[in-house]
């Protein structure tokens, strides 16, 4: 898969509150599918189609114990969306902590001047 | 000051929430006047703004030139669509890098929020293809890359 396509998938994939949740859950530690279904008011092959979803993604590992399968977060699987959102942000943030500062100087003006 | 917090919704659009301490029509004002402009909207440290033209008018053209003193540059075109002083700016941007990307339509809006004003940036982009090029401008910038740890993705906490 080329990189681009990986990062789409991605993409498609944290566009659920419910996904979005489930990782959420998994950055705290490893789950099973009930553990994950718990805080949902959603079934639990609802909650299966969701995990099969994010594990097509390459976001999540699941692995067999016994009758279970326990899901716990793929390493390094979020490093390229995070790259992409952190480098927007972090542009952003910077154009924001000089607008903050402009702003401060004109309130400031505008005080002297009244 | 406050966090920014970026999320991305759907296939298609970014959403940027930011607020500051002054009043809207204060912020409102920094989104359109080219002399307050090209004095925060720069991105990396070291960057500069030689030309910025914004009409300030509905059909007004926008258009903001990047450059690092070292040769390097690129810049952005666009057309502001609706203005309703001092709440909302709803205009198009392209980037030329130099090849013009596709249309993203912004809506910015501007809410009184205590003694400051809450901004709220919604991008909608044609498709995902072109998010995922929007997104990757910040790379080709030169940005910091930076591992943010899980949590620190914007939307999560808010979706635990």
């Amino acid at each position: 898969m080329k990189p681009d396509e990986s990062l789409d998938l991605t993409l498609a994939a944290l566009g659920d509150p419910t996904r979005r949740g489930i990782l959420a859950r998994l950055a705290l530690g490893e789950a099973t599918v009930s553990e994950l279904a718990e805080p949902f008011a959603i079934s639990q092959p609802a909650i299966s189609r969701h995990i099969r979803v994010l594990s097509e993604a390459g976001l999540i590992v699941q692995r067999v114990a016994g009758t279970k399968r326990p899901c716990r977060l793929a390493p390094g699987a979020l490093s390229e969306l995070d790259d992409y959102l952190e480098m927007l942000r972090e542009a952003l943030s910077r154009n924001y902590r000089r607008l903050d500062q402009l702003l401060a100087k004109q309130a400031k003006r505008k005080d002297k001047s009244r | 000051m406050s966090e920014l917090v970026l999320t991305t919704e759907g296939e298609t659009h970014v959403v940027v929430k930011r607020r500051f301490e002054a009043s809207p029509e204060m912020v409102y004002r920094a989104h359109l006047d080219p002399e307050l402009i090209r004095q925060w909207c720069l991105g990396p440290e070291g960057w500069t703004m030689p030309v910025c033209i914004n009409e300030g008018k509905p059909g007004g053209k926008i258009r903001y030139e990047w450059s690092n003193g070292k040769g390097a540059g690129f810049f952005l075109t666009g057309e502001i669509l609706e203005l309703d002083p001092p709440h909302r700016i709803v205009h198009v941007e392209r980037m030329h890098m130099p090849d013009p990307t596709p249309d993203n339509r912004v809506v910015t809006t501007f809410v009184a929020d205590g003694s400051g004003t809450l901004m709220t940036m919604r991008m909608s982009l044609p498709d995902a293809e072109t998010r995922r090029a929007m997104l990757a401008t910040g790379m080709a910038r030169g940005m910091e890359a930076s591992y943010a740890r899980l949590e620190r993705l914007s939307g999560w906490k808010a979706a635990s």
